[in-house]
């Protein structure tokens, strides 16, 4: 029994048909790489996969049960990192992260999440000096704060530099490797070689 | 009790955030003090004219002030995409709309209540004011921030959606600011505002009760 799968799904954005009859099935530890052109509906799948879009068909399911993006029973199953690194400049890094943590009704694993990253030296800094690429660190460290099987990153590597590119890979390999799936939208190379692949707007 | 506990990080970040930027909070303050100690400068000094139209002014002005900092109470979040996460968060959305408006309370409303003596005094109130008028400004902007908040949700993302809110919520706030001045003007002129008072806090509890809902429910739109 697939862990996580989907099928027919579609998505309407502005009147217009982003994507339609849509689907795939992840069994444990497997990862879904996401490609296709700008505009071609990664981020709007991700989004969907996540509940902050509404679907226009299609069905979802969880451990063989349908399930409801937009219930709470999935938002408590998941990790989202988007575009957007959701990190507040006049906080420090750690005091982002320990905000985060408490939102996800996680515990104390900030230095940890830090640590992953190799931003335990920039912990107590206020995240305006931070460099883009080290925001992104910032917000990917998230993954860390609390266990949750299913995470949906939408380009998780874009500035990042090779020794992180390097911790991302084995953050997500050890996260399948612990029966976790993970949908990751990416133009490059892939961190890991993926179980499946969705083309989307071909 | 991990909700309480986000709510709680939510409202701690804030109050962090607006204390960083004292800037925002400050502003809205300074505006309510600039713009009322220019009243006796063009209505005239007359002090029988002042204590008529001071609760009045000071009500209104405290309106215009809080609708000022309303305006970026989702703003920020919803920029740096913060608020997807709040989307996502198993906490519940109205608990932690909840803790953002008491953050932005405790960071606007309330310095309102604390200047709000010495307004008084400005405007030649008597001593009854001194404590009238804090007690209906602290009943009352907790209101108008909840009422606020379901404009701001509303015009999250839209152009010009500041002076849009302003449309929206300034007729919402009339109730509020009509048992305001009637509970100041009440005891002022000796007939009694004990019934307004307490209007003003069923007013707080109806806001209390729907606000968070319907606030909630508007970001939910916000994030499609």
């Amino acid at each position: 029994m697939p862990l996580f799968a989907a099928e027919d799904l579609a998505c309407l954005r502005g009147g217009q048909l982003v994507f339609a009859g849509l689907g795939f099935a992840l069994e444990e530890g497997e990862l879904l790489v996401l490609r296709g052109p700008n505009g071609s509906g990664k981020s709007t799948l991700l989004r969907l996969l996540a509940g902050l879009l509404p679907r226009r068909e299609g069905r979802l399911w969880w451990r063989g049960r349908t399930c409801e993006p937009q219930e709470a029973a999935h938002r408590a199953r998941l990790h989202y990192v988007g575009h957007h690194n959701a990190v507040k400049s006049d906080l420090t890094a750690a005091e982002n992260l320990a905000f985060h943590a408490a939102l996800y009704g996680g515990g104390e694993r900030v230095d940890r999440a830090l640590a992953a990253f190799g931003l335990s030296a920039l912990g107590e800094m206020r995240v305006r000096y931070l460099s883009a690429g080290q925001r992104r660190r910032l917000a990917l460290a998230r993954l860390l704060l609390a266990p949750r099987p299913l995470w949906l990153l939408d380009e998780p590597e874009v500035g990042l530099d090779r020794p992180s590119r390097k911790a991302l890979a084995k953050l997500l390999e050890d996260h399948l490797a612990g029966g976790g799936v993970a949908v990751v939208a990416t133009h490059g190379d892939p961190l890991l070689p993926p179980a499946l692949v969705l083309e989307l707007g071909a | 009790m991990s909700a309480i506990r986000a709510a709680g990080a939510v409202v701690a970040r804030d109050l962090r955030l607006a204390f960083r930027r004292p800037g925002e909070s400050l502003l809205a303050v300074a505006f309510f003090a600039l713009a009322l100690a220019l009243f006796p400068l063009g209505v005239g000094p007359t002090p029988a004219l002042l204590v008529r139209i001071g609760a009045g002014v000071i009500w209104v002005l405290a309106l215009f002030a809080l609708l000022l900092s309303l305006e970026r109470l989702y703003q920020a979040d919803f920029e740096d995409g913060t608020l997807e996460l709040m989307l996502l968060a198993p906490a519940p959305l109205e608990l932690l709309v909840a803790a953002k408006c008491l953050a932005h309370w405790l960071s606007s409303g309330l310095l309102l209540v604390l200047m709000s003596p010495v307004l008084a005094l400005l405007m030649g109130l008597p001593g009854e004011a001194l404590w009238v008028l804090p007690a209906a400004l602290a009943l009352g902007t907790p209101t108008l921030t909840l009422i606020g908040s379901i404009g701001a949700a509303l015009l999250l993302g839209s152009r010009r959606g500041a002076t849009l809110a302003a449309l929206l919520v300034l007729p919402l706030f009339i109730p509020v600011l009509i048992f305001g001045v009637g509970a100041v003007d009440g005891y002022l002129f000796g007939l009694g505002g004990r019934g307004q008072l307490l209007m003003l806090g069923a007013l707080f509890l109806f806001a209390l009760a729907i606000a968070p809902f319907a606030t909630a429910a508007a970001l939910r739109l916000c994030g499609e």
